[in-house]
């Protein structure tokens, strides 16, 4: 009986922290995504989904959603193009320099989010690093101004923010992979490619998707990159969010907007835990 | 496995991503050294008059002073709150707990600006006025997801046999609890709050929309960056690089006493 109650006291005060400031908010997320702005920009208390089909049936709103999604994807995809090689090489190649090497990649993450996006502004602006060293190097006669403020120079930064976490769980699937089984496979005369197509790569597939899935999910719910170096033609969907709750005031909508962000995350949550799972079975 | 020659290719591609990842730090260095402006090449006029600048900068200071007290009593709530969750996901069985363990982790994944503007309604609700308050509270919250994984994780790590052997000797949960558990525990809650220390003086996302009229040090630097650039955010930035490389290396060093410890990262 005494350890029960002790057992309460431990995990009494947890619970109560969650529930008030996670839960509690949360919640109160989902039932402003129902209500609306009344004429004198009050919340109106009125149930309905108008929200939702407004978002649904506007093109605005889905061009963004569907922009968000691509440049997401293409981080996803750039930060493992250029973080598995990278694993690779730590795991199977980088001999006595591996801890000083993989915490090289691991500095960048301590850096500060606004710092790495800040330098590729200074990178990619008009005057910047890069158009000045092209012009002095003579490569070009003009600033190249599709580098700054462009969904590009978005997908750059973010790629650049979140390869490093890409490569730490590609690090630790790879380093599952036992040396026995690449040597079985060149004794039973595997080409160097046979043996990654069919025992490396499929074994590193876990930490291929937990990396992939981690940098989609971080770029897909950012907006401070596209504020910072890409312009109008690259709002992403959390942008809405926050110019719903500033400038633009209709917390109902906007509401309803992080709401839809939620689902998203869930669902790709939803569906790479499912698939692990079956990976583990199999 | 790889043949010589595919290893150097190996070799020579993950040069090229290491320079992807430190070309943008070095270039902030260097041109906060810079004595004509942001960008240009080659950097000129070298001087250290930014950093100058940046020390007779007392708004800046200002917000540096704000985020450590943020820091720090973020560090208090989510060690505070995430040791007793990750202490009772470890050893305690209660109803709902896959729905609570899944509950405090979702700060890891939902996107911060989610979080932070359902906590900034949560506020209004109460009728709380925005302020270093407000923020304080949303990044204990949205940081309680870090602290309780990294001291569950340092829990698992824990041996049963030595609180097994106390239990025997006569020790109470309690005394097991004071003179094993917490001692045992040191350098993982040591090393979670420095993470949580770095994260919080870093966040903006769930800061964004919980700050009242005192800045934090990444805020500061946000409005300023939206107003136009000076060699006097590569400055501060170039500090605050070699802040976190401190930060780092102590982690590190830390971590070395406990093996297989990793980076945070959610499942």
């Amino acid at each position: 009986m005494k350890a029960r109650a002790t057992r309460f006291m431990v995990a009494l005060p947890p619970l109560g922290w969650i529930a008030l400031f996670l839960l509690a908010p949360y919640c109160i997320l989902l039932c402003y995504s129902f209500w609306s702005l009344g004429p004198f920009q009050q919340i109106l208390h009125h149930w309905s989904a108008a929200n939702y089909i407004h978002l649904l049936t506007t093109p605005v709103y889905l061009d963004v959603i569907f922009r968000s999604l691509r440049i997401a994807l293409s981080v996803a995809f750039l930060s493992l193009v250029l973080g598995y090689p990278l694993a690779m090489f730590l795991v199977f190649h980088s001999g006595r320099f591996k801890r000083l090497l993989y915490q090289a990649v691991i500095i960048p993450l301590w850096v500060s989010y606004l710092v790495r996006a800040y330098a590729w502004k200074v990178i990619f602006g008009h005057e910047g690093v890069l158009n000045t060293l092209l012009l002095w190097a003579h490569v070009i006669h003009h600033s190249l101004g599709f580098l700054l403020y462009s969904p590009f120079a978005v997908m750059v930064t973010l790629t650049h923010i979140y390869t490093p976490f890409v490569v730490l769980p590609l690090v630790a699937a790879l380093e599952k992979v036992s040396p026995e089984l690449l040597e079985a496979s060149s004794d039973l005369g595997s080409r160097p490619w046979q043996t990654f197509l069919r025992v490396v790569l499929p074994l590193s597939l876990p930490g291929v998707v937990s990396g992939a899935t981690f940098a989609f999910l971080l770029s897909f719910g950012d907006f401070l990159s596209p504020l910072l170096v890409g312009g109008p033609s690259s709002i992403m969907i959390a942008n809405i969010v926050a110019n719903l709750f500033g400038a633009d005031y209709n917390w109902p909508l906007g509401a309803a907007v992080a709401v839809v962000i939620l689902l998203i995350v869930l669902a790709l949550l939803y569906l790479t835990d499912r698939l692990e799972r079956r990976w583990r079975t199999a | 496995m790889i043949s010589r020659a595919g290893s150097s290719w190996l070799g020579l591609y993950s040069l090229a991503v290491y320079a992807f990842l430190y070309l943008p730090i070095i270039v902030l260095i260097v041109y906060s050294f810079n004595g004509s402006g942001v960008g240009g090449f080659p950097p000129q006029h070298l001087t250290l008059a930014w950093y100058g600048l940046l020390f007779r900068d007392a708004a800046m200071w200002n917000a540096v002073e704000n985020s450590l007290i943020v820091a720090l009593s973020a560090v208090g709530i989510a060690i505070a709150v995430g040791f007793p969750a990750a202490y009772s996901l470890d050893r305690f069985e209660f109803p709902a707990k896959a729905l609570f363990r899944r509950l405090v982790l979702l700060p890891l994944i939902v996107p911060g600006i989610v979080t932070g503007i359902s906590i900034l309604m949560l506020m209004v609700a109460a009728g709380v006025h925005l302020s270093l308050v407000t923020v304080i509270l949303g990044h204990g919250t949205a940081l309680i997801a870090i602290a309780t994984t990294e001291l569950y994780a340092g829990l698992r790590k824990l041996d049963r046999g030595l609180e097994e052997a106390a239990a025997d000797l006569g020790a109470n949960p309690r005394r097991t609890f004071f003179t094993i558990i917490l001692p045992l525990m040191k350098t993982s809650i040591v090393g979670t709050a420095l993470l949580i220390f770095t994260l919080s003086m870093d966040e903006i996302a769930v800061t964004f929309f919980l700050i009242g009229r005192e800045n934090t040090l990444p805020l500061e630097i946000w409005s300023r960056l939206r107003r136009g650039v000076t060699p006097e955010m590569n400055a501060i930035s170039t500090l605050i690089f070699l802040f976190s490389l401190v930060t780092i290396t102590i982690w590190q060093r830390l971590a070395r006493a406990q093996p297989d410890k990793t980076m945070p990262m959610a499942t």
